[in-house]
């Protein structure tokens, strides 16, 4: 491949590091328990947790690392971490 | 306020440690932030799991020089931009051993010349990227592999270097302390110290799951009981006033020391209720020194007619 | 052409003014001080639109301006000796990221033991940083070779950070005739600078990553593939230069009467014009001397050495520096490495003599006796040392 000059890079290229196969513990999402306040969305390190148009907050699996603290700030309890499955 | 941002200029696929407190700062500034910022990073955590040639995370220009010199290289592209009369902000992004030990040279310079600068440190409380080092934000007792606890040691000897008052001492028009536990409050510190011309600071508290020795997902509730403990103040200083304090109920220091292996050797084998004692101290001197503590009414006894 | 008479130092930065330069940051220091303290004087008088960075240290001088060029401004610094020291880790950083600027340096010896006198040690100790590398004879070319410096440094096939070096005092603190260009003919020879990447929030990139063991190596290549490539644009740029001014400056060595030389004495910087007199007089002696001079140390013009020594008898080098513990029980110098290396496989004998350290002063004579010794064979040692220490 053609390096950058200075080993510099175009933004957000670590989209291709797919994080989420570090997991051991994956989030699970209720969406009847959930009031929407979006706190799992705001304390995910990873910024992984999107908001549908359907209003729902839902993980990307591909960079998830089941880290548990959406679970942990949810205030409704509605993400619960459950052993991962390979 | 701009919580309600979707748009992630911290992108996906870092390689912080799952939970990690630093990387939550990260992404939560850059949200505060906004498009138009230039970042500039020390050598650190985030510097090294952020960009791995190529695959940064940065959606943002973004540079990184050295470990001491980021406040030196944001003079100059400040400076820059100024001369080509461009908007952007300049912020850096610094950890707590770049900014409280080896980057105090050339942060005292830029502060001193007044750079219209926001520098944000990330205060995890040792050196974490190189394995857990004591630094001058290493809170008192904390055992680190530079400042192991043992038979004749109960620890780092030092409490933590007060930054944000040297920084004030310095003339900076705005500085303020936060917690990565109160992601809100942090970006809204952001948005005015970057709003606030001249050289601003804003040293957040971001636990780190495997140097303080807990489970990724207790980040936030650490951070939360540094604060509810006293051992943390979340504070604002304007011209070298502090104008703001989160008041908290007062907790005891072991409700914080307690969670954490780094503070292990203070409960086992035996319990160190002198060194617990003098943490205690620091915490009450804290309560003291920004009023923080909500006095309860006492409580009522059994209602008695 | 009008000839001004002027100090080297205040010449040297009328050339930066005219550079253009949108951020100045250096940090006083003997004997560079009155390069920056004109510049600063220009400024203030609204002589030159930038922004001159007041900073604490010569390790933020350099970092600044970092951080200006990553911006996409151009940039100028000057230091010398322990000021340069303290830009170490800088000047790795700036070449590395590929970050062209000009810095001049007033070459000074460096401490211990403390010493504010000329040699070359400092910038010398930096020929492994990356940084394009040029030595002025005398104070028209200190001149010169800053524009030509930042043509070559901010050229798309270099982007790499210049030093123009001229000997502390015996440059910096002296008054010669120069020929200052005018504003106008700069502008028509240096364009303004035109970065290839840049911090920008309309185009965002990242600069400064870290390489995993499977890029580094790639990109330490590229980084000399770079300054390969500056050879070609120095001898481009040299002849334009020359083409309108009149000054040539497209050969990286200077060759001086070394036709039917049979000793060549090869050098750095002002004691070349010394070696020049002296060569005159040994010439008419009969004495068959010739001078080779290198004006771009980085990148090393190697072949061009070879080809101009081709056919002498012996080489003296002359070297204002000391790569202390090399050459086993024999001193060395790092010019000598490079023209033994440059020679390597052929059967001419190089001789090293370190002279002029920390200021000593290098005279006519010294030349001669320099040429005497390498007739005898005799080299690869101090030269001029006090009888006591022997």
């Amino acid at each position: 491949m053609a390096l950058n000059v200075g080993c510099a890079a175009a933004p957000g290229q670590s989209r291709d590091n797919k994080t989420g196969s570090w997991r051991v513990f994956m989030p699970k999402f209720d969406p009847s328990a959930c009031s929407k306040c979006g706190m799992c969305q705001l304390v995910c390190p990873e910024g992984c947790i999107r908001e549908t148009e359907e209003k729902e907050f839902v993980p990307d699996y591909d960079y998830c690392k089941g880290c548990g603290l959406c679970a942990e700030e949810c205030p409704k309890k509605a993400i619960t971490m459950e052993q991962e499955e390979k | 306020m701009a919580i309600g941002k979707t748009c992630e200029l911290f992108e996906c696929g870092h390689r912080a440690c799952g939970g990690c407190g630093a990387a939550l700062a990260g992404r939560l500034l850059l949200k505060a932030a906004g498009e138009e910022t230039i970042v500039v990073s020390s050598t650190g955590c985030m510097e090294v799991f952020s960009t791995p040639y190529p695959e940064t995370a940065w959606r943002v220009p973004w540079i990184h020089s050295l470990f001491e010199n980021a406040s030196a290289v944001a003079s100059g592209i400040e400076s820059a931009l100024k001369q080509q009369g461009r908007k952007e902000k300049v912020v850096v992004v610094a950890g707590d051993g770049a900014t409280l030990d080896i980057g105090v040279l050339c942060i005292s310079g830029a502060f001193e010349r007044g750079h219209d600068i926001t520098y944000i440190c990330y205060d995890n409380e040792a050196y974490m990227n190189t394995g857990i080092q004591r630094s001058g934000a290493t809170p008192y007792d904390a055992s680190t592999t530079t400042s192991p606890a043992g038979k004749v040691s109960m620890g780092n000897r030092r409490p933590k270097k007060d930054m944000p008052r040297i920084l004030a001492a310095h003339g900076s028009p705005y500085v303020a302390t936060a917690s990565i536990a109160y992601p809100a409050d942090f970006m809204q510190k952001v948005e005015k110290a970057m709003n606030t011309e001249g050289p601003t600071y804003v040293q957040v508290h971001a636990p780190c799951c495997t140097g303080w020795g807990f489970d990724g997902s207790q980040t936030l509730a650490i951070g939360k009981l540094a604060i509810e403990t006293g051992l943390w103040v979340n504070y604002e200083m304007v011209d070298g006033e502090v104008t703001k304090a989160k008041k908290v109920v007062k907790k005891p220091v072991e409700e914080y020391l307690k969670e954490q292996k780094r503070f292990r050797h203070l409960f086992k084998p035996t319990l160190q209720v002198e060194e617990i004692a003098k943490i205690q101290a620091i915490a009450d001197r804290n309560f003291e020194r920004f009023g923080t503590e909500i006095k309860l009414p006492p409580k009522k006894d059994a209602v008695v007619e | 052409m009008a000839l001004e008479i002027m100090e080297g130092s205040i010449a040297v930065a009328q050339a930066v003014r005219r550079c253009r330069p949108q951020v100045i940051s250096a940090y006083p220091i003997t004997p560079q001080t009155h390069i920056v303290e004109a510049l600063a004087e220009i400024v203030a008088n609204g002589e030159l639109a930038a922004d001159y960075i007041t900073v604490e240290s010569e390790f933020s001088a350099l970092s600044a301006c970092e951080g200006a060029v990553a911006a996409g401004s151009r940039a100028y610094s000057a230091t010398t000796s322990q000021g340069l020291a303290l830009m170490f880790e800088v000047c790795f950083n700036m070449a590395g990221l590929r970050l062209p600027l000009v810095m001049t340096i007033a070459n000074r010896a460096l401490g211990a033991p403390l010493s504010i006198w000329n040699d070359q040690q400092d910038s010398i100790s930096l020929r492994d940083s990356g940084w394009l590398q040029f030595y002025a004879e005398d104070n028209q070319e200190a001149v010169d070779l800053h524009y030509i410096g930042y043509r070559v440094a901010e050229d798309h096939r270099v982007l790499l950070p210049a030093m123009v070096c001229f000997d502390g005092f015996i440059l910096s603190h002296t008054y010669e005739p120069v020929d200052m260009l005018s504003q106008e003919q700069v502008d028509a020879f240096l364009p303004p600078f035109v970065p290839k990447f840049m911090l920008d929030a309309k185009a965002p990139v990242s600069m400064g990553m870290y390489a995993t063991p499977d890029y580094y190596l790639e990109f330490r290549y590229e980084t000399d593939q770079a300054q390969k490539r500056a050879i070609d644009v120095i001898r481009e740029v040299g002849c334009e230069f020359g083409e309108q001014f009149g000054r040539d400056y497209s050969a990286l060595i200077e060759s001086y009467r070394m036709e039917d030389a049979e000793t060549a004495i090869v050098a750095l910087g002002s004691i070349c014009g010394t070696t020049k007199d002296a060569i005159d007089e040994m010439r008419e002696e009969g004495r068959k001397v010739g001078l080779v001079r290198i004006r771009c140390f980085r990148p090393f013009p190697a072949e061009d050495l070879k080809a101009a020594l081709a056919g002498v008898e012996r080489v003296a080098v002359l070297d204002k520096n000391v790569v202390l513990g090399a050459g086993g029980s024999t001193a060395r110098g790092a010019m000598a490495l490079e023209v033994k290396d440059a020679l390597y496989g052929e059967s001419i004998p190089v001789l090293d003599y370190i002279i002029g350290l920390g200021g000593r002063d290098v005279r006519l004579e010294d030349i001669k006796k320099v040429v005497a010794l390498c007739e005898q064979g005799e080299g690869d040692r101090f030269y001029g040392l006090r009888t006591e220490v022997l």
